[in-house]
Parts: structure tokens; sequence; C-alpha cells
């Protein structure tokens, strides 16, 4: 329901919170678009908050009861009077019975539509989804496992080992389980089953090939209403631990723009296809010169910023156009990309051991100059609260190469100033003087095996 | 009082460095703040749960920040969710306390309703209704403040 005046509407809810809730409001607050933020308790004092024109508290510190708790959620944009609800990234950002009941309560969800968010949460369906739209997948079983122990080891075998278990309903990294021999294969299943269950409530698993050192390679596309869709080029997320991204960059380094097109004008087919609405991420393994698509991200994502910079557009913002029912303002062949931009995800932990680190920052100095931006909800004195993930913010530098984005990282890394917690910006600062990183095309492996050298070395 | 003589005063606690400063001239009261120390730039927190919050104010002193509502005595009934705070079960029936009344624990105190659904919020203690601090119709948010019992 656009707004009044031509505004596209007069008040959106952000259902997140940190670094991202600030995002959204600085996207709403430019486009004359008046915020309301719900918090918990432990949010209170949080700078978006602050400077939202309604905050609404819905519940205590944990999760459960706040960041995804859907009625209070709701009651919440109700009581505001809220004509759109922004879910932000994790939380209840892909769920698509969330989407469906803020749908049903009378308010546009900024996103896709529910059965779209259900099809690409459901790792087997959007597999199978995929394949059918001429998107190359990862080969695996196709379909869940059967129960039959003869029937998995027969489809092992066939897929080849090693192979990796995941939960249906999982994603993100989690739920899943590596296996090189068949003697381990049917207690990992068995295991990975139960995990499934306690963690997403579905026993579900599937089975695809293990790639031993592949990048993790993502397309980023825009869907409106009027089957216009378009994608932002790619990113490489390959520096990950446990699964967590820790540096982002755009484009991907060291692949031909013209295979990257080409996997992106598939991406984007395959959109077209599923009626997808909104913003949306590809997520593929790249190994050899093969890409194997893996899961669909049916959100913003938290690396959205780094192809911001490349292309000069605002990924909220368009969310919220699309929301409105806007039709996309530039077809492909008017978007472009310059330069390469690199982000560093700040995190609340020690940089070596990952141990969580809350508290009260007590000197805050955030980096600036040509080039860079930093995405942070966090102010000096501000109390970083133990209930939430550790991320305090991004940096992002860009510049015309990658040396140069690289190079003003590591002066802004340099000048940041962080007290009374520990961050992981000597981790990051390692990494920036990482030969192999600085030559680019690291494996999603790589800085595991590097934290592992390391902490043999010491 | 005239504008000149609140720009003395503004910059008399700008750098004097007292934190408050409050002057009574007849029927005329002034009373100025300083921002919260540290240098965070100063943030006017909503007064209710729904009153729209105030745009953070550059580093400077405000004028006449009202006073902030004092503590209440006496157990405090807070809003277990998020909602609209109604006294009666519909428009027009009795309400369910006013103050004087004695309640148990366990008596309804009100209805918060959301998303169509009307939830009774019981006393959690017994005692005399002290105070009602919500309005009629009024939204409330999780944690907010509806009853005062003694």
């Amino acid at each position: 329901m656009p707004g009044e005046r031509g505004k596209l509407f007069d008040k959106v809810l952000i259902a997140n919170r940190g670094e991202i809730a600030l995002r959204i409001q600085r996207a709403c607050r430019e486009l004359g678009i008046k915020t309301v933020v719900v918090h918990s308790e432990a949010d209170r004092d949080a700078k978006y908050v602050a400077l939202a024109d309604e905050s609404v508290c819905i519940g205590p510190a944990p999760s459960a009861q706040s960041y995804l708790n859907i009625p209070a959620i709701i009651a919440a944009a109700e009581v505001t009077d809220a004509q759109a609800i922004h879910p932000g990234y994790g939380f209840l950002s892909e769920n698509a019975d969330f989407a469906e009941k803020v749908e049903r309560s009378g308010f546009v969800f900024i996103g896709p539509k529910p059965e779209t968010i259900r099809l690409m949460g459901d790792k087997i369906s959007a597999k199978l989804t995929m394949t059918k739209a001429g998107v190359p997948c990862v080969p695996g079983s196709e379909a869940a496992l059967p129960d039959d122990p003869r029937e998995i080891v027969k489809i092992a075998r066939a897929v080849g080992y090693p192979v990796i278990i995941k939960a249906a309903g999982g994603g993100g990294g989690r739920g899943m389980r590596v296996v090189h021999t068949e003697a381990a294969l049917l207690p990992a299943v068995n295991l990975t089953q139960s995990e499934a269950q306690a963690a997403f409530g579905n026993p579900s698993v599937y089975m695809e090939r293990f790639l031993v050192a592949p990048r993790h390679i993502e397309i980023q596309v825009l869907a409106d209403a009027h089957k216009n869709v378009v994608h932002l080029f790619d990113r490489d997320c390959s520096m990950q631990r446990r699964h967590q991204k820790i540096i982002e960059e755009a484009p991907a380094p060291g692949i031909s723009p013209r295979v990257l097109a080409r996997i992106a004008d598939r991406a984007v087919e395959a959109c077209r296809k599923i009626g997808y609405r909104g913003a949306g991420t590809f997520e593929f393994l790249y190994q050899g010169t093969d890409f194997f698509f893996i899961e669909m991200n049916t959100r913003v994502q938290v690396e959205h910023p780094v192809t911001e910079m490349i292309t000069g557009l605002d990924i909220v913002q368009e969310q919220i156009r699309i929301a409105a029912g806007q039709k996309l303002r530039l077809r492909q062949r008017e978007i472009a990309y310059r330069g390469h931009a690199i982000e560093c995800r700040i995190n609340a932990e020690d940089p070596f051991t990952f141990v969580p680190s809350p508290g009260r920052i007590t000197a805050w100095h955030a980096p600036g100059g040509p080039g860079i931006r930093v995405d942070t909800h966090v102010y000096q004195n501000y109390f970083v609260p133990p209930n939430y993930d550790s991320m305090i913010g991004k940096v992002v530098a860009y510049g015309d190469t990658r040396e140069q984005a690289i190079a003003r990282m590591r002066v802004a890394l340099s000048e940041m100033v962080v007290g009374g917690i520990k961050t992981n910006i000597p981790l990051h600062q390692e990494l920036l003087a990482d030969e192999k990183f600085l030559r680019g095309g690291t494996s999603i492996h790589y800085l595991e095996e590097r934290l592992a050298q390391r902490a043999q070395a010491a | 009082m005239d504008l000149r003589k609140l720009k003395t005063l503004i910059e008399l606690v700008e750098t004097s460095g007292i934190a408050e400063l409050e002057i009574q001239e007849g029927e005329e009261r002034v009373r100025i703040s300083r921002a919260v120390a540290h240098g965070q730039p100063m943030m006017m927190a909503p007064q209710g749960a729904m009153a729209p919050a105030a745009p953070p104010v550059a580093p400077h002193p405000g004028v006449a920040i009202p006073e902030p509502a004092p503590e209440p005595s006496g157990h405090v009934v807070k809003s277990p969710m998020v909602g609209t705070f109604y006294r009666s079960a519909s428009p027009g029936a009795k309400a369910f306390v006013n103050v004087g009344d004695t309640v148990q624990s366990g008596d309804t105190l009100c209805i918060v309703e959301a998303m169509k659904l009307m939830n009774e919020i019981e006393a959690d203690a017994a005692g005399t209704v002290k105070e009602i601090l919500v309005e009629n119709g009024q939204p409330v948010e999780f944690g907010q403040p509806l009853f005062v019992l003694e």
C-alpha cells in the first residue's frame, strides 16, 4: 500500500536489531518514511531506537521472546499503524509463517512472497527448483535420504566420497556433516537427522558431493512485482570460519567476467521462472571452472554493502521500492560496476580463540576517509549485550582496484579504536597481510586451515 | 525571560561544568540540564512507550526538559505483551478495577488486545489499586507499568 503524496510508505516497522536495523532506518529516513523500531529490553539504549519516530519494547532480552516473537511484532505494527515490515536478515527474515501472518494482518512484508520463502527455505525443494530452471547444482541425492540404510549407502557410492549430509531445513552453515568413508556414513546420517529434528523441527536430510576446495561465490538479484529481474553482479565470501563469513568482496577476483555474467544470467532466469520478488542472493560453490548452486537467501545479506559500493545502488531502498509496487528503474544494460570493495565483519570476540566478548565499549573511534564506509550501531559507552550474535559492525573499503581497497582497509583498521571489549580486528589485520589472500581466490577452507596452522605453531 | 538572558544562562551552564541550573523569577521558571557525561550525543528518551521520540539534539544543553515521572512505590503490575490497553471487557462495560478496589492475586485487572485477541491481564499480587498508569485505549509495550498496587 503506497503512502500518500508519492511516498513509498508512510511508516515502516523494522523487525530487527543491531547494525541492520540502523541500515534499514537510514534507507527509510532518506526516503521520508517514518520508522517504528521494535526492540527487546536489552536494546533499549540502541542508537536507532533513539532515532526512530516510534519504538516499541516487545519482550525481554532472549530472542525467542522478542525478535522471534511473531505476535508481539505484529501487535507492535498494529498499535503504531505501520504499513510495512522490514525483517532485515536472520531472525524472522526467512520465516515463511511470519511473512504470511504479516500479510494476513494487512501489512506489506518487505521481501518475497511467503510461498517463495517456503520453497527456498527447504533446501531440497530449492535445489530441485533450480535444477529445473537450468541452474547447475552440486551433484547429490536429489531428494531427502530414504530410511533404508542400504539405499543410503548406494546413493553415497553414486555421489562419490567425500559426501556431505545436510539438513533440508537448515542452511547458513547449520546442520551439516562431512563423511569421508562408508564406515562413517550411517552414524553420521543418524546424528545429522537428530540434530536437524532438534534444531529445525525437521529431520529430513539430503546428501551432496563434498567439494574439496571450492570458493563461495554469490550473485545478487533484484526482482520487482512486474516480472523485471536484474542482477547486481557477484561477491566472493570464501573467507569463512565454521560457515560464518568474515571477509567478503565484490567482484569475485580472478574469475572471467564473462563466466560470471553467464551464471548471473542463469540466476536471473531462475528468478523469472519462480516469480521471485525482492532482493535475493544465489549462493554457489565454485571449483575448477564450475559453479554449483547450494542455496538461495531470500533476504538482504549482511555483505550487501560491497555490492552497493561497486554499483552505486542502495539495495535496501530497492527492497522498499519493490515492496511498494514500483518497477525496477534500471535495466540490466544500465547497471555497471566499477572498482573493488572489501568488507570486514567486526565481531566482539577474542580474535583467535573466538570467545565472545560482550560488555561496555569504553572507547570508540571509527575510521574514515576516501572509500571507507562503516556500518555500525555501536557508539562510545554502548553496552554490547551478550544475548545476540557478536557482530558489532562492518568496515567496508572501496578502491579503483582490489589492491587499493585492501590498502585502504589496512589503514582504516589501524585507525580503529574499540576499547573495553575484544574484537577480531587483529585477525583481519593478519589476513590483510596474508600472501594467499592478497593473491586472491582462497577456498572456503583456507581460513580454518590457517587458524589450525597458527594454533600448532603457537 | 528574554532571549538574551536565556542565552547567557545557557552559556553559563556550558562553560561552568555544572550539571543543572534552575532559576525562578516571579512566575517564570527555567531549568537547563547538561548532556550526559562521556560526550555522548544527547538522546531524549521517549516519554511514554508510544510517544514519538524527539530527534537527538546536538551536544548543547537543552532548555526546560520536563521532569521524568517519579518511580511509583508499591507493587507495579507491568504489561506482559504488546497491544492496546482496555479497562473493561467490552466498550461500555464496567471497568474491571478502579482506584481503591482490593484485588487478590489472579484477579483480572484489564485487557491487552493484540491481533484481534483479548488477553486478560491478571494481578500477580494481592493489594489495593493505588494508581492506574495507562488510559483506556492506549497502546502499551512489553514491560510497561500498568497498575500500582499496595
